[in-house]
């Protein structure tokens, strides 16, 4: 499914979208974020996939764990200040065992133009671990695909909380 | 003292108890955490029940999940004023998607019962049917009346949804009646009694 062409590089939000295909994840909340859209619009787009826009992150572990309870699968997509508004929402996945996987682009440790986003990008992976998450990093392209659906597969194998954080770097950093 | 609620108002166990009497077997219950927990186990156990004893805020966004993934079924969560308001957010998500089968019970003190029944903000005339329909939930209601409640079921049961009401109760505290708080067992169990050979 890898298409390279030195030309038009494949975009690696794609192969985050085909990794969650072969994950038979069906259920995607997320709170909208210009990193992600490539892979929103897909998802968006997929007849197979019911989306949820969020007002706040932490809806989307309710959503999340309500898909399950029903026997389907799902992803949470969020910016990494939205970690900040999920920590007792993450207190019904430990409790409960509902897997987990969320997808979060990175702001704040990278060519960060605006100050606000550090605070809450440096505390991210430290905050899902706490959270009791195994948390993998991706800063290259290349790596996307295998590592989502690496942590996916362990989500809903071992019904845990996995999430992938997409590097400022790889992202690209926001012009102003 | 304005605040203060008086303890007119429904029965909520009665209430409950005749929403769930007779219960299809292929209704899911969600319910969020405190005294509506109490009043749905009041009604009986049932393994389609899911109870969640934390998370304040997620009980409507769980059962959202919940009715998307199981279109089949009909998703009744019933909470309190308390938790529905933690997540009003939640409302405007749930009126952005198309969850025809989920209807949500909100038991209204006007107070935060397990805390020493300080007012919530329902007391101050804080409308959650109107903001419910402002989230454009196809209807919500407010009922204030006994002789209202056999049409609230049938609202709650059977209304093309999402839909959402109001059940104005008396800020009294009957009996605690505690289902299992081990999470992963009611999980198991929902998913086993929903799903069978195809539980995850």
């Amino acid at each position: 499914m890898t298409e390279t062409d030195a030309q038009h590089p494949r975009d690696w939000r794609h192969d985050a979208y085909d990794a969650l295909k072969r994950l038979d994840v069906r259920h995607v909340a997320y709170v909208p974020d210009a990193g992600l859209t490539p892979l929103i619009d897909a998802c968006l787009d997929d007849d197979q996939m019911t989306t949820y826009v969020l007002t706040t992150e932490e809806e989307g572990i309710g959503v999340i764990a309500g898909a399950d309870l029903g026997g389907e699968r799902g992803v949470l997509l969020m910016q990494s200040s939205g970690v900040g508004n999920c920590p007792n929402g993450l207190t019904l996945v430990q409790n409960c065992g509902f897997p987990l996987l969320t997808l979060v682009t990175m702001r704040g440790e990278w060519v960060e133009f605006n100050p606000w986003q550090v605070a809450m990008g440096q505390a991210t992976a430290p905050l899902l671990e706490m959270a009791g998450a195994t948390v993998w990093r991706v800063d290259q392209a290349d790596d996307v695909g295998e590592t989502v659906f690496g942590a996916g597969a362990t989500a809903f194998d071992s019904c845990v909380p996995c999430a992938v954080l997409f590097s400022q770097r790889l992202i690209g950093a926001k012009k102003f | 003292m304005a605040a203060r609620s008086t303890n007119r108002g429904l029965d909520r166990r009665a209430l409950v108890a005749g929403v769930l009497d007779d219960r299809a077997d292929d209704l899911l219950v969600v319910t969020g955490l405190g005294s509506p927990t109490y009043d749905v186990a009041a009604a009986g156990d049932h393994a389609l029940n899911f109870h969640l004893w934390g998370a304040m805020g997620s009980a409507a966004t769980v059962g959202l999940g919940l009715a998307r993934a199981r279109p089949q079924n009909r998703v009744l969560v019933i909470t309190g004023d308390g938790e529905m308001l933690m997540a009003l957010g939640a409302l405007a998500t749930v009126g952005a998607a198309p969850a025809q089968n989920l209807a949500i019970l909100v038991l209204d003190n006007e107070a935060y019962g397990e805390t020493g029944g300080q007012a919530s903000h329902t007391a101050f005339k804080t409308n959650i049917a109107a903001v419910a329909l402002a989230c454009r939930l196809r209807d919500a209601r407010t009922v204030t009346e006994t002789v209202q409640c056999s049409d609230l079921k049938e609202f709650l049961l059977n209304a093309e949804g999402p839909v959402l009401a109001v059940a104005k109760i008396a800020q009294d505290a009957p009996e605690r009646v505690l289902p299992s708080r081990d999470g992963h067992f009611l999980r198991s169990r929902f998913q086993a009694a929903l799903l069978g050979e195809n539980t995850p």
